[in-house]
């Protein structure tokens, strides 16, 4: 038993903190974050120097080979540093369903692009009739020749408004809500019938909405059997999510305490109000929490013995968790930091927003909690 | 990170199931579930853990301990509650049996440690005092010497099973100093000492299981003190993490949880089955994820113990967390029963469901006590606070 990071991956996370240190204070994320873009493309440009974003990968594909508790290593350096560079829609999202794909071809072109740092990709899954539902798919895929023709409508899509590729999920037979019939499709972001409208979240990434008119396309994967691929990323996208909450949790409750340390009220340093100490001591239980859960979920993930229901129950508790927890420890930083929380220029509202964002990509606390209840208790 | 037990480690948990499925029987479960006779059902399932050798796994080998790994230990408290085996009175075995290995000497080690395992000897705690519960060290019982002998008065309180314990440990004032902390003595008493009286606390789970004791000039012989004199105090804290890692309950809460998922899938609600109901279904989750990081949280701590380190400030964390579960659970449970859950009755059953709501009502009530002793949980609080957060 050993619930601890190997001592690569805490190399790979010292590195991460080191060029951060270096690199990325609050001014110097803000200067990308603020941009057109964005996001800097000269700090991803670093992150592909560094190595970073060969680590998903499979070593056939020339990758690092990583596991996911490698990418769980980056993503809660990621969280902590607030890094807003596009690497989790890129690598995890797009890269993930892109290596999962059954074209030999494009895998062997794209991925390389993706590890030098030179490709943004995103994929297009969720619809605005969908909610947090991915097999609700009305975007169609119908076969014109050698291709296919997209019609539809996509949302939010994650590192959209930058990216040069999209993977898009269309339904190629089937109804509307039915989970299997799906399957994945490349497509140029700027080919013909693709209408892009791009906008910010609150944490600073740039989305899109896109609309498919007629859109040529070429399929990746085996017709009408996507759900499989989809799931496998989404449940590794789940638990990068989850590790940049953690990581997230981690500096907010350590801000906090020590901004508390430091400021006078009534004569004293507000530290020493039992009323305030029990409510730290509480969003940093919280924080244990999420992070005991994120740990076990890590081992149990890379278990071969552990059936996909048991897989599916570990990874929606620890996205419950994440969800009430980390709004539980960003609401009390805000609250403990008076009126100072809720300035612009302190950090802390900052990373608040990117966990609320966290904890509404692919579902909601609730979502998530429901969806832990039909896997264990469902009859 | 992975999460495996060793080969050694499986090989140890299929022999201790196979223990637990061939010693407690039927009959002995029968006898536990009625809650009749606690002393006497107590002393024969520790009988059966002692001819085993695995009642007192934390002590020294030399003395009658096991010498378990953490994970071993683990372990057996895993399957001990999957086979759904009550844990053995503390008091004795895992409260004054480890000051008196540590800080006893061999005269008392001899005279006391034998008689632990064999149930010879049941204990009590004497720590709380009427003006002194989380804070501890304001107690006050007094122990002056006299010739061979201290004389002991004062009063204890909260002090369960008193009503059929032979001994008591003690901390009791022995001098004066500018801290409190210093002063206090670990004294062992014997109940049958003249001038000790059991004065009765009933309570709100409508058992009797709390007491008072009152000391007025008790002579115990002074080489019942363990250690050195106006000592007690850090013995008594020595042992208090010690305590608290196994406080969590984390193999026991499990088992309450399956147990009220099994009600749950009888019981109905609204023309279907309570276990379908949403609204319920959230209920049972906000506990069972929270227990599931509960799980991982004990794990990682066991897995530190076993690379060597000593349990720290963490184990603050597993009370309060362990205890809100439990807590938690009590109320479910209640909830998922119903209105036989009100019955105060402790015999003669209208039928299985009206003692499993009476005897969960009984385990509500008297489970409030759990996040208010061993320190309660704002007590631990302030403990994380002051060690973890530094504030």
């Amino acid at each position: 038993m050993n619930f601890e990071y190997s001592e690569e991956q805490n190399l790979l996370k010292e590195s991460i903190v080191r060029w951060a240190q270096d690199n990325y204070s609050f001014d110097q994320r803000r200067l990308g974050a603020e941009s057109e873009k964005g996001y800097s493309q000269d700090h991803y440009n670093t992150f592909a120097e560094l190595g970073w974003l060969s680590v998903p990968f499979a070593e056939e594909n020339g990758g690092y080979g990583g596991s996911v508790i490698d990418i769980a290593a980056i993503m809660e350096e990621f969280g902590k540093a607030l890094v807003v560079e596009p690497v989790f829609p890129n690598l995890i999202m797009f890269g993930g369903l892109l290596e999962r794909s059954n074209n030999d071809a494009i895998k062997a072109e794209l991925i390389p692009q993706i590890i030098d740092g030179s490709l943004m990709g995103a994929v297009a899954m969720y619809e605005p009739q969908a909610r947090f539902d991915a097999s609700n798919v009305a975007t169609t895929a119908s076969q014109a020749g050698d291709g296919y023709t997209l019609n539809g409508e996509k949302c939010v899509v994650l590192g959209g408004a930058d990216a040069a590729k999209l993977i898009v999920v269309a339904r190629t037979s089937g109804d509307q809500t039915d989970e299997d019939g799906l399957s994945l499709f490349l497509i140029d972001s700027d080919a013909s019938g693709v209408e892009l409208s791009a906008y910010p979240l609150m944490d600073g990434q740039q989305v899109a909405d896109i609309k498919f008119n007629d859109a040529s396309a070429t399929l990746i994967s085996e017709l009408g059997a996507a759900t499989e691929a989809l799931n496998q990323v989404l449940n590794i996208a789940h638990v990068a999510l989850c590790a940049e909450a953690v990581g997230i949790m981690e500096v907010l409750n350590k801000t906090t305490v020590e901004y508390t340390k430091t400021r006078k009220q009534f004569g004293v340093t507000i530290s020493s109000f039992q009323a305030l100490q029990h409510r730290m001591v509480d969003t940093f239980m919280s924080a244990e929490q999420a992070k005991s859960l994120l740990v076990g979920t890590l081992v149990e993930l890379t278990d071969d013995r552990t059936t996909p229901q048991r897989a599916a129950k570990m990874v929606n508790a620890l996205r419950t968790i994440v969800a009430k927890n980390g709004k539980h420890i960003g609401d009390e930083a805000i609250q403990l930091h008076g009126g100072m929380g809720l300035t612009d220029e302190l950090n802390v509202g900052h990373y608040h927003k990117r966990m609320m964002m966290i904890n509404l990509m692919f579902g909601n606390g609730d979502f998530f909690q429901h969806q832990f209840n039909q896997v264990a208790y469902g009859s | 990170m992975d999460n495996s037990f060793s080969s050694a480690d499986l090989e140890f948990q299929q022999e201790v199931r196979a223990f637990f499925k061939s010693a407690y029987t039927a009959d002995l479960q029968a006898k536990v579930e009625s809650g009749e006779d606690h002393k006497s059902v107590a002393i024969e399932w520790q009988n059966k853990l002692n001819a085993k050798g695995w009642l007192a796994p934390d002590w020294p080998v030399e003395v009658g301990g096991t010498a378990w790994t953490p994970v071993q230990k683990f372990i057996f408290e895993t399957e001990r509650c999957d086979a759904g085996a009550p844990d053995v009175v503390p008091f004795g075995v895992r409260m004054v049996a480890p000051v008196i290995f540590t800080f006893g000497n061999d005269e008392q080690k001899k005279r006391f440690l034998p008689r632990i395992l064999t149930s010879e000897d049941w204990w009590c705690q004497g720590y709380s005092e009427p003006g002194a519960g989380s804070d501890l060290a304001a107690l006050q019982t007094k122990a002056t010497k006299d010739g061979d002998d201290y004389i002991v008065n004062g009063a204890k309180i909260w002090t369960t099973y008193a009503q059929s314990a032979d001994w008591i440990f003690c901390l009791v004032r022995t001098g004066t100093f500018e801290k409190r902390q210093q002063g206090i003595s670990f004294l062992l008493i014997d109940m049958k000492s003249e001038g000790i009286q059991v004065n009765p606390i009933h309570s709100i789970d409508n058992h009797h299981s709390l007491n008072e004791v009152v000391f007025e000039n008790v002579r115990v012989p002074q080489e019942n003190l363990i250690g050195v004199e106006n000592q007690g105090w850090t013995y008594a804290k020595a042992l208090l993490a010690h305590e608290r890692t196994s406080i969590a309950g984390v193999a026991d809460s499990r088992r309450w949880l399956r147990d009220i998922i099994a009600l749950a899938e009888q019981q109905t609600n609204y023309k279907g089955r309570l276990i379908d109901d949403p609204q319920f279904q959230t209920r049972l989750s906000d506990i069972e994820i929270e227990l599931m990081a509960l799980e991982y949280m004990e794990l990682r701590v066991l897995a530190k113990l076993s690379s060597g380190d000593t349990p720290g400030p963490e184990s603050s964390l597993l009370k309060i967390k362990g205890t809100e579960i439990q807590q938690a659970l009590q109320e479910l449970r209640m909830q998922t029963i119903g209105a036989y859950s009100g019955s105060l009755h402790l015999s003669n059953f209208q039928n299985d469901l009206h003692r499993a709501g009476s005897n969960s009502r009984r385990a509500y009530m008297y489970g409030r006590a759990a996040t208010i002793y061993g320190g309660s949980n704002e007590v631990q609080r302030n403990v994380i606070a002051k060690a973890v957060l530094g504030l």
